[in-house]
């Protein structure tokens, strides 16, 4: 049932008093927070720095603005309303596509018009963010999500997480939604996290509720084969996001698309530590190798050093059934 | 980045709340445990004289804090008399005074005092020599014999002084001695004889202190200066060197205890009794004469002080939550607000407290989640719940004391603007993530709040916040120390146990 401090130190785990401290609390700035905290902010800067991320349709800024919010929406088939402080996933709704007068979300539940603006008045009250402070809703296009994930996730889009520290990509992994996360990519509701190697992007291992996993647990797929495409261009995505926000330590959620490949869905000041899970292994040796490298060296460099030293091999395939390369 | 600014600011913080703690045990003789009983005095002076029809003036003198006692409260009863407490040179004084005083009169005086072993005494000043001490025939040469014959058998003023009371007492008592008591008292007569040696030394009142005792009168004792200018006490009578225990120096500065003006036959007697108290009582009675450095809660009136023994505990409630959050990593609905449901709870009792906070919440999640389709804006639909939550609260007080149960009507005592924001923090929590996580971050809350009402509600925990303001120091260098704290939480040993299993 439990485990003692000796052992998780010599994997090298960090704990959440740790993470704050020595990490958030030395390289995250208190003032770059909004950036990040701020989905619409996050957005603009990634457009000024040229970083691709999901096509905006529009802002809800005012309650009187709500009544012509399904105005804004016409003509797109897919979206998504998120607000623009929320956290940990809460108040996005995803729309996969309009039906006459009808919004179907990927579960195949149907909404109404006044649902929609039910949820973006709900946005703007505040009641999804950070302290019920008054928010704005962020609408933006749906992604069209690479086709050959598609075995891998159930109903949601699957995304993929990778901590930056310092400007190297530390540590990956991907979040496959389920049954039982209802859709969503968050680990603590129940989806499958699946540990990635830096050097290749494949599988490492996976986990759900914190135990380890070999396939997902709804559409059955083995997660062995799990391969990203677009790797490398995905790391330096990641990589530069240390330029454009300054944070030190950061979580970036990326996505692929089925058209524009790895986009930035959104950043994370505060990413949360269950990535060492699906890893089967602590950021610590990565973090501290990462401290001693100086500093003024370019995206592509600290990705070609991250993917140089943090290689692994994949603990999931057996070796009854692995194929020489 | 250095932490030792952080660390000497630790040390610091530590050092100065266990100096400040220390002291005021040492100084003020607040007990560590609140049950301790402290013995107390309670001496009566009764001043009696007859008045004669003009002005009149009574000085009596007072005792002061000394070795071996502390004093308290002091209280007097004298109609129709204007008072004053005088204080010159170290010496304590009550002075009454009327215009116009015929017959008898009757003043009191009530001195409650501390038995304190640690206590001491003021510095006392030496009194100086007088310049001639003039002797009539025969007794100079009867003086000077007993001297010479004090002085060959001693060493320096504090033996000269037993050998001189020797002299004096019993067998050994001299033609000398007989004939110089003949003309002279005693004490005051040992007094001139030392000063005419050129040791000083005073006549200073004692009462020997017996439970139960009435119509007590002072004995006078004599107060020898060594060379150094330590005053050592000796009993005129006996010769015994040293202080009684049970002996309460009334006046030590050798002037007069009584002094009436426009009155005869004055007299003073003293009754005292015994009696033990709770440390913390006695702690309350002491005098306020609190300086800076003895900063105390005890000088406010008493209705602060009762606001402050809650206040001074909140601190105790937040290293709780710190504790439980920092170290073992439990998850709470709103991070001090498991401290001011403990506080609520320290009103209402523990378990009439959880039943109604839980009724009210429950009641609340019900009433919130129609509110919820109504489609509000939060601050009105807030506002709703806080309305709910009187509601709530107003109903099960009228309930419970129509069906008797008056514990029912505490409930009122919890804050219900906080009420109101749990119970709207539940239930989005409730929408998002489910009645499970609900459970957990309420039960969490619910156990951080017993845990701190538990550690606030401790009689020692009280006692020690209340009397030791240092503890508030020594509570914010722990504070500060978990907030270093990069170790794993209790929690997390369970959480990453997997990765540790392959």
């Amino acid at each position: 049932m439990w485990t003692t401090p000796g052992k998780l130190r010599a994997k090298g785990i960090i704990g959440m008093n740790r993470r704050n401290i020595r990490y958030i609390g030395r390289y995250n700035s208190r003032k770059l927070y909004p950036l990040v905290d701020d989905k619409l902010k996050t957005k603009l800067l990634c457009h000024e720095h040229g970083i691709t991320s999901p096509a905006l349709i529009g802002t809800v800024m005012t309650q009187f603005e709500v009544k012509h919010v399904t105005r804004l929406l016409q003509g797109h088939a897919g979206f998504v309303i998120k607000p623009a402080k929320g956290s940990g996933g809460k108040g996005i709704l995803v729309i996969e596509h309009v039906d006459g007068s009808a919004y179907i979300k990927p579960s195949g539940a149907h909404l109404g018009r006044e649902d929609i603006e039910r949820h973006v008045s709900n946005i703007l009250s505040g009641l999804y963010s950070l302290g019920g402070s008054p928010d704005v809703a962020v609408i933006e296009s749906l992604i069209n999500f690479d086709d050959t994930l598609t075995q891998y996730t159930y109903e949601g889009v699957p995304d993929i997480r990778v901590i930056v520290f310092k400007g190297y990509p530390v540590m990956a992994m991907m979040r496959l939604s389920t049954a039982a996360s209802d859709g969503k990519a968050n680990l603590h509701q129940g989806a499958v996290g699946v540990g990635l190697d830096i050097a290749t992007g494949t599988a490492l291992r996976g986990v759900q509720f914190d135990r380890t996993r070999h396939d997902h647990p709804d559409t059955g797929h083995e997660l062995a084969s799990l391969r990203i495409p677009g790797w490398g261009t995905l790391l330096e995505l990641a990589a530069s996001c240390y330029e454009m926000t300054g944070l030190g330590y950061l979580g970036t959620d990326m996505v692929l698309d089925r058209d524009h490949g790895p986009m930035l869905l959104e950043l994370n000041a505060r990413p949360g530590l269950a990535i060492q899970m699906a890893n089967g292994e602590g950021l610590r040796p990565r973090l501290d190798l990462i401290e001693r490298q100086p500093e003024g060296v370019d995206a592509s460099a600290r990705v070609a050093f991250a993917r140089q030293h943090f290689a692994r091999r994949a603990e999931l395939i057996s070796s009854a059934d692995q194929t020489p390369a | 980045m250095s932490r030792l600014p952080f660390y000497l600011l630790v040390g610091f913080l530590l050092i100065a709340g266990i100096a400040l703690s220390v002291h005021r045990h040492v100084a003020f003789e607040v007990p560590w445990m609140p049950g301790e009983q402290r013995q107390v005095w309670e001496v009566e002076a009764q001043v009696n004289f007859t008045a004669l029809g003009d002005p009149v003036m009574v000085d009596l003198a007072l005792p002061s804090t000394q070795k071996g006692y502390r004093v308290l409260t002091e209280n007097t009863a004298s109609s129709g008399y204007g008072l004053a407490f005088l204080e010159d040179n170290g010496s304590r004084q009550a002075q009454w005074s009327i215009r116009d005083a015929t017959g008898p009169q009757q003043l009191y005086y009530s001195v409650q005092l501390l038995v304190a072993p640690q206590a001491v005494d003021r510095t006392a000043e030496p009194p100086a020599l007088p310049r001639d001490i003039a002797w009539e025939r025969p007794f100079d040469t009867a003086a000077s014999q007993v001297i010479e014959r004090a002085q060959q058998r001693s060493a320096d003023a504090v033996t000269f002084a037993r050998e001189l009371i020797r002299d004096f007492t019993g067998d050994r008592q001299g033609e000398n001695a007989r004939l110089l008591l003949t003309q002279f008292e005693r004490t005051p007569l040992l007094v001139r004889l030392l000063n005419e040696a050129g040791v000083r030394a005073r006549e200073v009142s004692g009462l020997a202190l017996d439970d139960g005792r009435r119509r007590q009168s002072l004995q006078s004792w004599l107060q020898v200066f060594s060379d150094d200018g330590s005053a050592v006490l000796f009993n005129p009578v006996t010769g015994e060197q040293g202080k009684p225990d049970n002996l309460l120096l009334w006046e030590d500065r050798g002037g007069a205890v009584l002094e009436v003006q426009g009155g005869t036959n004055s007299r003073v007697s003293f009754s005292m009794i015994q009696h033990n108290q709770p440390a913390s009582t006695a702690v309350r009675n002491q005098l306020a004469d609190d300086t800076l450095i003895n900063f105390s809660i005890h000088s406010l009136p008493l209705e602060e002080q009762a606001l402050f023994q809650t206040i001074l505990l909140i601190p105790i409630g937040a290293l709780v939550v710190v504790f439980l959050r920092v170290i073992v990593g439990l998850k709470t609905s709103g991070t001090f607000m498991p401290v001011l449901i403990a506080l609520a709870l320290i009103q209402t009792t523990l378990l009439t407290g959880l039943i109604g906070f839980l009724l009210v919440v429950t009641v609340g999640l019900i009433i919130r989640s129609y509110l919820s389709h109504l489609n509000l804006l939060l601050v009105a639909r807030v506002s709703a719940v806080i309305i709910t939550v009187i509601a709530i609260i107003s109903v099960f007080s009228v309930m419970s004391y129509r069906f008797g149960l008056n514990a029912g009507l505490t409930i009122t005592f919890f804050p219900m603007i906080i009420l109101a924001w749990t119970i709207e923090r539940m239930s989005i929590l409730w929408e998002e993530e489910g009645p499970k996580e609900v459970l957990i971050q309420g039960g969490g809350s619910l156990l951080t709040a017993v845990l701190a009402y538990l550690a606030m509600n401790n009689p020692w925990v009280r006692h020690i916040t209340f009397n030791f303001l240092g503890v508030q120091l020594i509570l914010m260098a722990l504070i500060l120390l978990l907030g270093n704290y990069t170790g794993y939480r209790l929690l997390e040993l369970k959480r990453f146990k997997p990765v540790t299993e392959d």
